[in-house]
């Protein structure tokens, strides 16, 4: 009995775990993997392991290197760096993993219908993509944020906006492609409905540049994100974030070069862990590359 | 007793930036219980769409087809769904064919799955039996397509299709993708399920040698038209339109005393955009006459032996 009900729903999960164990066998990204696993950790326990609070200024310690008092140094209101990139982590990491799983879903749904429908559906999608792509992707950011406002939530839909096109594209060129398949002849003929050959059999045949591109893209969002807090429309001050923190300490790039160096690293570090990841997964994905 | 599959005056034209491309134009063909139509061609001729066409994977131009005597000409949604349990397919790429990211299992019980007419234990058993009837070993239900050779990725096709019990099978080129060794195992398979289950099949190839082995009736088509209709034996002891003569003469021989030159064709192969009307083998055909050039029906020369040729007796 156990063993028939272990067979009968184990599709799913057991190809998440092959998945899993594919990406173990891969040093590089397994060395993404744990480094990304790290800073979650710590910027998850942030107000247990940060020294101090993030708005706290000490007005006896300004602009200071790193110290065993300050570890990563302060800033010009002396404030400790150290605490403030933990805190910043939060909004920076959550900010681009949001807006990239709201884009990738949105960007999933358009583009399974244009790629499946094919004619005029995919005309018509495509050509408002078209429309949405014509505009550089940051003004577009840009004018959102500014119609909506400021804040934590509204930066992650105006960012998510912007990578919607290229994950629909992407979606739709693969599906093209997996489209001419004979399964997918296969699966009308033993009568799966429309949404099932799209569910079960298009897209995890078309999903994973995706994926790769998703996982790659977080580390372009949070980029992103910074950019919008440099020109004030993303997180507002005091609330750190790491991409705001680099802009404010371009004045003191050259005396004090720490307050830059810091988020700047944390930055560096999140977007090659992911992209490692990335290309694992790529590898992970395609079941002829498995060993 | 009636044909499990007949189609009638069945036609599918496909719309080019040219014009109209007959791909299957006016086929009329009937199929018994437990008996195998060869349908062979060159390639491009149409047999592949004309298979597809009667188990309504692409949707008719004009036309009838029935099944088992009840006219499925214009089914669709649930009536649909109900008509093509009962017609199947079994596809030339064992390759293409099958989801390269699904197991084995899997695409095998899918159709059960899908038809909602099991529980799960019968789904299981199903399975375990359709794994057995067509040869493939229970320890393979988790392997994946890429871990798998041509004759049991095809075998694993075999089964999907076998799956929800069907009275009909389209075999489209089911061999000609595999090495010869196990086309003949696959080719086996078949005739023993046909024998097990009383099957139909519609068997689709271009290889002369594998449809005389396999057929009962066989049909010749050129250009999306049947030039020639009749039992397997009588094909290969008298054939009688011109282009059956060509496609036999053709057929590679081992024997050394073989009397005869292949006769070889010559001309443009005409296209099949908006065609003439008349014989379309007439620009390749050495007794081509004026009369050629008018429609050409199809005539009952002997007791089940069909021709489309003006001057089959005069030649």
């Amino acid at each position: 009995m156990a063993e028939k009900k272990s067979r009968g729903k184990g599709s799913g999960n057991s190809e998440f775990k092959t998945i899993l164990k594919q990406l173990s066998y891969n040093k590089l990204a397994m060395l993404g993997a744990i480094i990304f696993v790290l800073e979650l950790l710590l910027v998850l326990l942030a107000p247990v392991i940060s020294p101090y609070n993030y708005e706290e200024m000490d007005t006896t310690a300004i602009r200071q290197t790193s110290s065993a008092e300050h570890l990563f140094g302060t800033d010009d209101l002396g404030r400790d760096i150290l605490s403030r990139v933990l805190y910043a982590g939060r909004y920076s990491i959550t900010m681009g993993i949001f807006s990239t799983l709201l884009a990738a879903a949105l960007g999933m749904v358009i583009g399974s219908i244009a790629g499946y429908f094919g004619g005029w559906v995919d005309n018509v999608i495509m050509r408002f993509l078209d429309i949405i792509q014509s505009l550089p992707g940051l003004l577009l950011s840009i004018v959102l944020s500014a119609v909506l406002g400021p804040g934590y939530i509204n930066t992650i839909l105006a960012l998510s906006v912007n990578g919607i096109p290229g994950q629909a594209r992407l979606l739709r060129a693969e599906m093209l492609k997996v489209r001419g398949n004979e399964y997918i002849e296969a699966s009308q003929s033993i009568n799966c409905t429309k949404l099932r050959v799209i569910a079960s059999h298009m897209i995890p045949n078309s999903i994973s540049p995706m994926i790769v591109q998703a996982t790659m893209g977080v580390a372009n969002m949070i980029i992103m994100a910074s950019s919008l807090s440099f020109i004030g429309l993303g997180v507002q001050p005091p609330a750190p974030e790491w991409g705001a923190m680099l802009s404010y300490s371009r004045e003191f790039i050259r005396s004090s070069p720490h307050m830059a160096i810091f988020p700047g690293l944390a930055i560096a570090l999140t977007v090659l862990s992911l992209n490692l990841m990335g290309d694992g997964l790529r590898d992970a994905l395609d079941p002829k590359l498995r060993r | 007793m009636t044909p499990v599959i007949e189609a009638k005056a069945l036609k599918k034209y496909f719309p080019t930036p040219r014009g109209m491309l007959h791909a299957v134009d006016d086929v009329s063909l009937t199929i018994q219980k437990g008996e195998t139509l060869g349908v062979v061609g060159e390639s491009g001729c149409g047999k592949s769409t004309l298979g597809r066409t009667i188990i309504h994977l692409l949707d008719k131009t004009d036309g009838q087809i029935f099944l088992h005597g009840e006219d499925i000409s214009d089914v669709k949604g649930r009536a649909l769904r109900q008509v093509r349990e009962r017609m199947q397919i079994i596809f030339q790429d064992p390759y293409s064919s099958i989801d390269p990211r699904k197991t084995v299992e899997f695409t095998i019980r899918e159709p059960l799955k899908v038809s909602k007419k099991y529980t799960r234990e019968q789904i299981n058993e199903l399975t375990e039996n359709l794994m057995e009837l067509v040869g493939i070993d229970m320890r393979l239900r988790g392997a994946y397509p890429h871990e798998l050779d041509g004759g049991l990725r095809q075998r694993v096709g075999i089964a999907r299709a076998l799956a929800l019990n069907p009275d009909f099978i389209v075999c489209d080129e089911p061999v000609s993708a595999l090495d010869v060794s196990v086309q003949a195992q696959v080719l086996n398979l078949l005739k023993k399920l046909q024998q097990s289950r009383g099957l139909a099949y519609m068997f689709v190839t271009h290889d002369l040698s594998v449809v005389r082995h396999i057929s009962d009736h066989i049909c010749v088509m050129y250009l999306g038209q049947v030039v020639e209709q009749c039992p397997s034996k009588e094909l290969f002891r008298s054939p009688l339109h011109p282009y059956t003569r060509a496609l036999l003469s053709a057929i590679p021989s081992v024997d050394i005393h073989r009397t005869g030159e292949p006769e070889i064709l010559e001309g443009e192969i005409t296209s099949p955009i908006n065609p003439k009307p008349g014989c379309r083998f007439a620009a390749r055909c050495k007794y081509a006459t004026e009369a050629c050039h008018a429609p050409q029906v199809q005539e009952e020369v002997s007791p089940g032996h069909f021709v489309r040729c003006c001057r089959v007796n005069e030649i």
